[in-house]
């Protein structure tokens, strides 16, 4: 199915939040999501279903002022 | 100490994390402004990419107190997503809250600034609200939840000082108990330290450290002018006046016309 991860268009067969980070290469990264910009706790990522259109942000830590 | 949501914290100098010439840099930079506070942000991060675990891995090196911000966000909405995965990803409920309502200012948007203090106050977070030297905002932002408050001192990144001297110093008289950190727009330590010598607790910056010629030497220089101020202010500072007063005796001096 056709998603948006950060904004670009990506094709993933996972159907669960937490295999679709994987499927994307995050592997064990630390990284915070969210669903059609709803915050989704780590916690709550292997249940979360991820459908077709759904927009996923991932965030990482950066540098800020 | 100055104390922000109950934690002590030793430095009252809180400096930005970005636009560095490099790692290393900051890192230096940290040393010598002997910053207690460290502002973070949280970006989009691709898959195969590590710069955040690096990152995160030279903050916590730094062995200071984090701050993370919710910057470029335009909408409560947005800048309440950004809390919530700020505060899964650095482990704190401490939050710098920025809602931006104008482009070239980056002025904060107050409506949507208070809107979100609520939602994240109620959510259980410790919120540090950027914002301008507005009273009633103030009062809506202390009614809202927050317990400290950061007035603008100028806009970010801009390096004019204090452009509303009246204004922060009426904001400081008017919430005498409530924390107080200088946010934004300065330049220059005398700055800081007017900044201080004004009452606020604590001032916050990133842009006068990280691009100045030697970021490391600016850092010092800040954390002088930080503690000068405070010292100035903790002293009671004589009141000016407009006409001379003449610090050596008149009584004695020789008669020699």
């Amino acid at each position: 199915m056709k998603i948006s991860v950060n904004g670009d268009p990506h094709e993933v067969t996972s159907e669960r939040l937490s295999a679709v980070l994987d499927e994307l290469g995050y592997g064990a990264a630390k990284v915070a999501t969210a669903i059609n910009e709803a915050f989704v706790p780590a916690g709550q990522r292997t249940t979360t279903p991820v459908q077709e259109g759904d927009r996923l942000e991932i965030v990482a830590p950066r540098q800020g002022g | 100490m100055v104390e922000f949501y109950g934690t002590a914290v030793s430095s009252r100098l809180m400096l930005g994390t970005a636009q560095y010439p490099s790692p290393a840099i900051l890192a230096d930079a940290f040393q010598r402004s002997k910053a207690g506070i460290a502002t973070v942000s949280v970006r989009r991060e691709a898959g195969s990419d590590q710069a955040g675990a690096d990152f995160w891995a030279l903050i916590k090196e730094l062995g200071v107190a984090i701050l993370p911000n919710t910057a470029g966000c335009h909408s409560a909405r947005e800048a309440i997503t950004t809390a919530q995965m700020a505060r899964e990803l650095f482990d704190t409920d401490w939050i710098k809250l920025e809602v931006i309502g104008h482009t070239d200012t980056l002025q904060p948007d107050p409506f949507a600034l208070v809107e979100a203090a609520k939602a994240l106050c109620a959510d259980g977070f410790k919120v540090f609200p950027y914002t301008t030297e507005d009273l009633i905002l103030a009062d809506k932002l202390l009614d809202a939840g927050c317990e400290v408050l950061m007035p603008w001192g100028a806009p970010i990144g801009s390096g004019l000082g204090l452009s509303n001297i009246y204004g922060l110093r009426t904001l400081r008289a008017q919430f005498p108990d409530v924390p107080m950190v200088v946010d934004a727009g300065l330049g220059l330590p005398s700055q800081a330290a007017h900044a201080m010598e004004l009452g606020f607790d604590a001032v916050l910056l990133n842009t006068a450290v990280a691009k100045a010629g030697d970021p490391a030497a600016m850092a010092e220089g800040f954390a002088g002018a930080v503690q000068a101020g405070r010292l100035a202010f903790e002293a009671d500072p004589m009141e000016p006046r407009d006409m001379a007063a003449p610090s050596t005796p008149v009584i004695g001096k020789a008669f020699l016309s």
